[in-house]
C-alpha cells in the first residue's frame, strides 16, 4: 500500500475537455471542487490557482459546477463534438 | 505542440490506515432525492441521523441538477384524480408489474414533499406570474401543470433549487451529512440470508479512510444499477443517462447479504447513452419535458397529432385533453412502451407511418409554432429545470445562437429519441427491478428499508421523495423498537482487507477494462437473447473476469479505489440480474424480456413476481402474487394510522 505523502496523480489523457476554466477570472474559491458530483477535479496546491481537471473523462455535463462558481465566465461547460444537436432556421410549407 | 500534463501532489490527506467508527440510529445510504428526505423523515421522528453520500449531497443524484416535474401529485388541491385512482392507472397500465405500495405513497404524499421543498426555501409554483394566464397556471394556487391539464395531477416544478435546499435543511435538522463517503457493505446479524442489518462500513472518496457505522436501521437510498451493458472507456461520465456515480452500489450490497429482489429481469432497449444519443433533453422532440411540442418534418409540414381513437386533433390544446369520454390520461417517466388504451395520452404518428404518408426525414421541434406561453415554459422552464438541461442545453445552445422563436431543433434516431440503438444495448429504466418491500417499505432482511431507486419499479423525483420520507420514518420507528447494535469486528476486518486489496501495487487491470468487459458479456449474453445455456455462459464468462482479472486491478488513490470499488459492484448486479433472468422461464411483454427457450408470452402461471436471492447454498428463487399488497387504501392506514385523516 502507497504511503500517504507519496501520492501523485497525472491528469486523464482525453481528446474532449469537457471543462474549461479562465485562469484570469477564477479566483481558486473550489466551489467547482465542492460540488462536482464526479469529482473530476482537484484543488490547487496554491491557496487561490484553479483547480486541475483531472479526471474530464468521468464528466456527467450537467454543468453543476457553472452554476456553483460565483464569477461569470470562470468557467464553461463544452459538450463533446459527438454531443452536438444541429438545429436550423425554420422553414413554413 | 501540447504541453504534457504535470503529475500533481494527492491535495488530501491520505488516510486509509485508518477508521473512524460512529453510531446512530437511522443511517442512511445515499444522499440523493430519496436519501435527503429518508434522513429527514427519520429525525423529525427524533432519531439520530447520519447520511452517507458518495458525491456532495448539494448537487448528487439523478436529481441533483434539477428536475422539471413532479409526478402523481395526486394530493394537490387542484388534482381531480384521486391516489387509488392514479395508483390503479399505473399498475393496469403495467398489467400488474408495479410497485403498488412506493406508487400509492407517491400519490398520497408526494405532494406534502414538494410542500417540504417550498418550506425549505425552494421554488414550487409561479410566484411570480411569468406564466400568468396560462392553460396550465392555477391562478389561486400559482401552481403549474404539465400532460393532462384537465385533471392536474402533474407539476411543473423549478427543481434546480431543490437539492441545495434539501441539503441545507438535512444539516439544520441534525443528520450528521458525510459528503463523499462510499458505502461499500451492510454489516448484518446472522448468515447469509442476513436475518438483521446492524449497520454499514464506508470508504471515504478524498481520503481512503474508512468509516464503520452502527446503526438501528439502515435505508438503502442508492440508485439502480447502470453501466451494465452501456460503457464508454473514452466518456465513461455519460455512458448511461442518470450520473456516473449512481452505479446501484445497494443493490450490490444488499445482494450480498441475501436481501430478497424482484422484476431485475426486466431490462429495455436503450434510450440515452452517450455513446450512441445525443444529451438528454438536448434534442427536438415532443416527449417528456418537451412534451407536447410541435414537430416538422425536414420540409417544414407540420406533423399531426391524434388522441387515443385516431381522431386528429384541431391545436395545440387538444394535445394536453384527455380524448372524448377518458377519464385522464397518463405521461411521463414509466409511461409504456405499449400504449394502454384506457390511460393512452395524445401522441403523433408512429414514425413508420408517418414515412409513409410522405413526411420526410430528419424531423424536428419546432418551438416557434407554439403559442407563447407553451414555447416559454418549454424552453426556458423545463429546458432549464430539468436535470442537466440548465447549462448544457439552455446555456449553451443560447450562447451559439438557437432561437426558439426562429429555429427548428432537430430529432434523431427513429423519430423522437436522442439516438438509435441496437437490441442487446440495454439500460435500466422504465420501472426496472430492485428490492422487494413491504408496507413498511422494509426490505426481506430486518431493520434494512430502501427508497427510491433502491426499489423495484421506481421511477421519478417525486416517487424517490415520497418513498424516502416514507421509509425513514418507519426505520426510525423500527429503529426505537431495537436495542444499539454494536460493529462485528469480524465483519470489518474482511471488508477492511476487500478494500485494501486494490491499494496494493498490481500489475494493474484498469476500472475501465473491467467496466467494458462486462458490458461485453452482458451483450452477449443476456437482455436481447435469453437462453437458460446462454444465461449460464453469461454467468460463468462474469465469474471468469471476477476470479481472474479482479485480483489484477488496482488503484492508486482514493478517487480510483471508488471507481474499483464500483466496478466491482457493477459485476456484482450484472451476475444478479442473470440469475433474475434464469429464473422468469416464459417470456414476458410487460418486462421486455425474451426467452427463446419459454417462447409463450406470458403464460398465466408465469404472472407473478419472480424473486430472487443469495444464500449460502447458492441462489433461492422465489414468486409473490402480482397484487401481494392487498387493498392500498386499508394497508396505507393500517401500516400509518397517524396519516389516516389528511387524505383529501
Amino acid at each position: 500500500m502507497t504511503k500517504p505523502g507519496k501520492v501523485f496523480v497525472l491528469p486523464e489523457s482525453t481528446s474532449h475537455r469537457p471543462v474549461i476554466i479562465e485562469p484570469s477570472l477564477c479566483t481558486g474559491c473550489n466551489r467547482c471542487v465542492t460540488v462536482c458530483p464526479s469529482d473530476v477535479f482537484l484543488p490547487a496546491e496554491t491557496k487561490g490557482r484553479p483547480p486541475h481537471v483531472v479526471y474530464p473523462g468521468e464528466c456527467w455535463y450537467e454543468g453543476s459546477c457553472v452554476l456553483a462558481c460565483p464569477i461569470p465566465g470562470a468557467i464553461r461547460l463544452e459538450l463533446p463534438l459527438s454531443q452536438r444537436v444541429r438545429w436550423k432556421r425554420r422553414e413554413r410549407s | 505542440m501540447k504541453k504534457p500534463l504535470p503529475a500533481i501532489r494527492w491535495p488530501y490527506p491520505l488516510e486509509w490506515d485508518k477508521t473512524e467508527k460512529a453510531a446512530c440510529d437511522v443511517l442512511v445510504l445515499g444522499g440523493g432525492m430519496a436519501g435527503c428526505f429518508a434522513a429527514l423523515g427519520a429525525a423529525r421522528s427524533g432519531s439520530s441521523v447520519i447520511l452517507l453520500e458518495k458525491a456532495a449531497a448539494e448537487t448528487s443524484g439523478a436529481a441533483g441538477s434539477g428536475c422539471d416535474h413532479w409526478e402523481s401529485a395526486a394530493t394537490n388541491p387542484c388534482s381531480r384524480v384521486s391516489p387509488e385512482e392514479l395508483t390503479g392507472a399505473m399498475i393496469r397500465s403495467h398489467h400488474g408489474y408495479n410497485n403498488g405500495i412506493s406508487h400509492y405513497i407517491e400519490c398520497r404524499e408526494g405532494y406534502d414533499r414538494l410542500l417540504d421543498l417550498e418550506a425549505m426555501g425552494a421554488r414550487i409554483r409561479d410566484e411570480q406570474g411569468l406564466f400568468r394566464g396560462a392553460e396550465f397556471r392555477d391562478e389561486a394556487t400559482k401552481l403549474l401543470f404539465a400532460y393532462d391539464y384537465v385533471n392536474r395531477f402533474t407539476l411543473r416544478v423549478f427543481g434546480t433549487t431543490f437539492k441545495p435546499a434539501l441539503n441545507r435543511e438535512c444539516r439544520r435538522s441534525g443528520v450528521r451529512v458525510f459528503d463523499r463517503a462510499m458505502a461499500t457493505a451492510l454489516l448484518t446479524g446472522g448468515g447469509i440470508p442476513s436475518e438483521r442489518v446492524t449497520g454499514a462500513v464506508a470508504v471515504m472518496a478524498r481520503t481512503g479512510k474508512l468509516l464503520a457505522v452502527a446503526a438501528k436501521a439502515v435505508v438503502l437510498c442508492t440508485s439502480r444499477p447502470s453501466r451494465i451493458w452501456l460503457f464508454s472507456p473514452e466518456y465513461p461520465g455519460v455512458s448511461e443517462f442518470r450520473p456516473p456515480q449512481t452505479t446501484g452500489d445497494g443493490h450490490a450490497m444488499a445482494w450480498r447479504i441475501g436481501a430478497r429482489f424482484t422484476m431485475m429481469e426486466k431490462s429495455v432497449k436503450g434510450e440515452w447513452s452517450g455513446t450512441r444519443s445525443y444529451p438528454p433533453y438536448g434534442t427536438g422532440n415532443n416527449h417528456n419535458t418537451w412534451y407536447a411540442c410541435t414537430m416538422v418534418d425536414a420540409e417544414g409540414r407540420e406533423i399531426p397529432w391524434t388522441d387515443r381513437d385516431g381522431r386528429t386533433l384541431a391545436g395545440v390544446s387538444e394535445r394536453y385533453r384527455p380524448a372524448p369520454g377518458q377519464r385522464f390520461f397518463l405521461k411521463g417517466g414509466g409511461e409504456p412502451e405499449f400504449p394502454f388504451y384506457e390511460f393512452q395520452g395524445p401522441e403523433t404518428l408512429p414514425v413508420d407511418e408517418l414515412l409513409k404518408k410522405g413526411y420526410k426525414l430528419p424531423f424536428y421541434a419546432d418551438l416557434g409554432a407554439m403559442p407563447e406561453m407553451e414555447r416559454t415554459v418549454i424552453w426556458g422552464m423545463m429546458v432549464g429545470e430539468e436535470g442537466k438541461t440548465r447549462v448544457p442545453i439552455l446555456q449553451t445552445y443560447s450562447e451559439r445562437g438557437f432561437d426558439p422563436e426562429r429555429d427548428v431543433l432537430q430529432s434523431y434516431g427513429d423519430g423522437w429519441k436522442s439516438g438509435s440503438f441496437l437490441p442487446q444495448e440495454r439500460q435500466l429504466f422504465g420501472l426496472p427491478g430492485g428490492l422487494l418491500n413491504d408496507w413498511r417499505l422494509m426490505t426481506s432482511v430486518e431493520g434494512l428499508f430502501a427508497a427510491g431507486d433502491a426499489l423495484f419499479a421506481s421511477n421519478c423525483a417525486g416517487h424517490a421523495a415520497a418513498t424516502g420520507h416514507y421509509a425513514g420514518r418507519h426505520a426510525a420507528a423500527c429503529a426505537a423498537r431495537r436495542a444499539s447494535s454494536a460493529i462485528d469486528p469480524r465483519q470489518l476486518k474482511n471488508e477492511r482487507e476487500r478494500i485494501q486489496a486494490y491499494l496494493k501495487k498490481r500489475p494493474g487491470t484498469g476500472w475501465k477494462e473491467i467496466n467494458a468487459a462486462v458490458c461485453r458479456i452482458m451483450q452477449n449474453s443476456c437482455g436481447a437473447v435469453n437462453t437458460e445455456e446462454l444465461l449460464r455462459a453469461g454467468i460463468a464468462a462474469l465469474e471468469e473476469l471476477r476470479e481472474r482479472e479482479m485480483p489484477l486491478l488496482s488503484a492508486s488513490n482514493p478517487h480510483e479505489l471508488v471507481r474499483c470499488l464500483e466496478v466491482e459492484n457493477i459485476l456484482t448486479n450484472a451476475e444478479l440480474i442473470i440469475h433474475a433472468c434464469l429464473a422468469r422461464r416464459a417470456s414476458s411483454r410487460e418486462l421486455h424480456f425474451q426467452r427463446f427457450d419459454y417462447p409463450d408470452v406470458d403464460p398465466p402461471d408465469w404472472n407473478k413476481f419472480v424473486t430472487v436471492r443469495k444464500t449460502a447454498a447458492g441462489v433461492e428463487e422465489g414468486e409473490e402474487p402480482l397484487e401481494y399488497y392487498g387493498s392500498l387504501p386499508d394497508n396505507y392506514e393500517r401500516y400509518n394510522p397517524e396519516r389516516g385523516g389528511r387524505r383529501r
